[in-house]
């Protein structure tokens, strides 16, 4: 129900995000979600990659430091209010977001959770029959 | 206007006796009274005896830092406790900082030569001198305090801190005379004109300034933001504190009170003394005092020393501008900073690599200490608020072990630039001109 998402830390620094796409995309990687947290003088380059655990092995041989995260990526309707439906079950059951990105493709969006229970939150949507990626 | 002309004008050869007398003394009363002194002389096979004149001062043993914290706290002391009347510490590295132990004439030398510096200066018993160097173990504070007190004048001991109160004393007691930092008196023009006041509002006419290093184009800015005229004094805790030496009305080199502080230029690779005019190391033996007397102090500060009687009328020794350090010392607002202390402090926090550089900043007339470190790959974590937890808990440290504000910035594995050899661990972007 969950799948891995990679997380690199990077100084804030001009061209450093371009030095993680450019390792990524010489050996074939494909991105498909990302976003970036940032803070005074560095950030956090969270993916969503195609081959996950090569692309461990490159960025650490590049020197980043990198993690994986387990994270849960739901499947919805691009339409109005269909987030919104799903997030009202989490709510109820308290629980927390920690953060979240989602990317939309024609009819279906696909919306990436980091929640603080991450057994809770893959039993409360199964229970209420949210589609989840198993994987891209 | 000269506080103690006997003195401060005396004849070259009634000084150089004058010398040899009290190293004469100093030499036989360290030798009996400091166990450390008597076992480097009897390894190096002189005798107090051998010491006549002030020329043989070349025979004796230096003293470095080092011996001061090999000794801690009270080693090098040659005074009994009974006779010590106060105690200043100076920052170190961390471990142990310097302990000075005063006696009671030790402290009335310090307020003589303090009020040699301000009568110097032309600061009189009409004038009200505000002190803004910290009061507490450093020097600064209760050095130049006493000074103010011996002359006459009104102290105001506003300490640092608090500088709008601060101005409005200025203001409203019509205060004349400042002794602080020079970024602190650049820190005080600026806080001024936010304010709304210029310096025609304020009455201060003379600063004393020291205990950083300063430039001529500093000295300018201060005095026209201000309004008054600015002064070099230099001092240094081991020695004495404030008041070692000063600058007169010619501002040609800052006099210094060799009746009581003997001072060598030497060469800090070989050790060997300098002619009169040459650059090296300045060095200082403490003639007079009893507390914590010492021979030959290396006091890594570069600079030169110049003869000569001044259009003052001293005769005294002059030592140019501190040009450098012959370490590693960094002063960063009147705090003395080494590298090494940083170091320690990375070296016991393991979520940190050991790569790590110092980057000196003077914004807005203030030094910023900036610490970049690595974060081990080990330690990363996707969760934003531990990264920051992580950096917090590292600044916190490096704030208690070396009393300033730093500001950390986490870097990349691999982000710190290897150098080949000795590492390169200090960026000092001041301009010092």
């Amino acid at each position: 129900m969950t799948i891995k998402q990679l997380s690199v830390f990077l100084e804030n620094k001009t061209g450093r995000i371009n030095d993680v796409t450019r390792i990524l995309g010489k050996h074939g990687i494909n991105m498909h979600a990302f976003s970036m947290a940032e803070t005074t003088d560095f950030g956090i380059l969270r993916l969503i990659v195609s081959e996950v655990e090569k692309a461990v092995e490159i960025l650490r041989d590049a020197n980043f430091a990198v993690m994986l995260t387990d994270v849960i990526c739901i499947k919805c309707s691009n339409t109005a209010g269909a987030l919104s439906t799903i997030l009202e079950q989490l709510s109820q059951k308290e629980i927390f977001i920690e953060y979240m990105y989602a990317f939309a493709d024609g009819e279906q969006a696909n919306v990436v959770i980091r929640p603080n229970d991450i057994d809770r939150c893959v039993k409360t949507l199964q229970e209420c029959h949210c589609d989840v990626r198993q994987g891209f | 206007m000269i506080w103690n002309p006997n003195k401060e004008c005396m004849s070259r050869d009634e000084m150089r006796a004058l010398q040899s007398k009290r190293l004469q003394k100093l030499v036989t009363y360290v030798y009996h009274n400091v166990p450390f002194y008597r076992n480097k002389m009897q390894e190096m096979d002189i005798a107090p005896e051998d010491i006549v004149s002030i020329d043989d001062i070349v025979k004796l043993p230096f003293t470095t830092k080092q011996d001061l914290r090999d000794n801690y706290p009270y080693g090098l002391q040659a005074a009994p406790a009974s006779e010590i009347v106060r105690v200043h510490a100076s920052s170190g590295t961390t471990g142990n900082p310097t302990i000075v132990g005063y006696t009671r004439k030790d402290l009335a030398v310090w307020s003589e030569v303090m009020t040699r510096c301000l009568t110097a200066y032309g600061v009189t018993r009409d004038d009200t001198f505000s002190v803004s160097y910290g009061y507490g173990l450093f020097t600064g504070g209760l050095g130049a305090h006493y000074g103010v007190e011996n002359l006459g004048a009104t102290v105001v001991p506003t300490s640092t801190g608090n500088t709008e109160k601060h101005i409005r004393l200025i203001r409203d007691l019509k205060i004349t005379g400042i002794a602080c930092t020079p970024s602190y008196a650049l820190y005080l023009a600026e806080t001024l004109e936010k304010m709304g006041l210029t310096k025609e509002d304020i009455g201060l006419r003379i600063g004393a300034f020291g205990a950083e290093p300063w430039t001529e184009n500093m000295r300018k800015e201060i005095e026209e933001r201000l309004g008054l005229k600015g002064y070099n004094i230099y001092g240094l805790s081991e020695i004495m504190g404030p008041g070692v030496s000063y600058e007169c009305s010619e501002q040609n080199g800052s006099h210094i009170c060799e009746d009581h502080f003997y001072p060598e230029i030497i060469n800090p690779e070989t050790l060997e003394q300098l002619p009169y005019g040459e650059q090296g190391e300045l060095v200082f033996t403490t003639l007079t005092k009893e507390g914590m007397p010492l021979l030959r102090y290396r006091t890594k500060d570069l600079c030169t020393l110049m003869e000569g009687e001044c259009a003052c009328g001293r005769t005294s020794v002059r030592m140019g501008r501190i040009v450098g350090r012959s370490d590693d010392m960094l002063i960063i607002r009147g705090i003395n900073v080494f590298p090494s202390q940083v170091e320690s402090v990375i070296l016991e926090m393991p979520e940190f690599e050991p790569q790590y550089m110092l980057i000196v900043e003077r914004e807005n007339n203030l030094d910023k200490l900036q610490v970049q470190v690595e974060v081990r790959r080990d330690f990363f974590s996707d969760d934003i608020g531990r990264m920051l937890n992580m950096k917090k808990r590292l600044a916190d440290r490096l704030k208690s072990v070396l009393s300033i504000g730093v500001d950390v910035r986490l870097m990349e594995p691999n982000g710190i630039e290897r150098s080949q050899g000795k590492g390169k661990h200090v960026i000092d972007k001041r301009i010092l001109k």
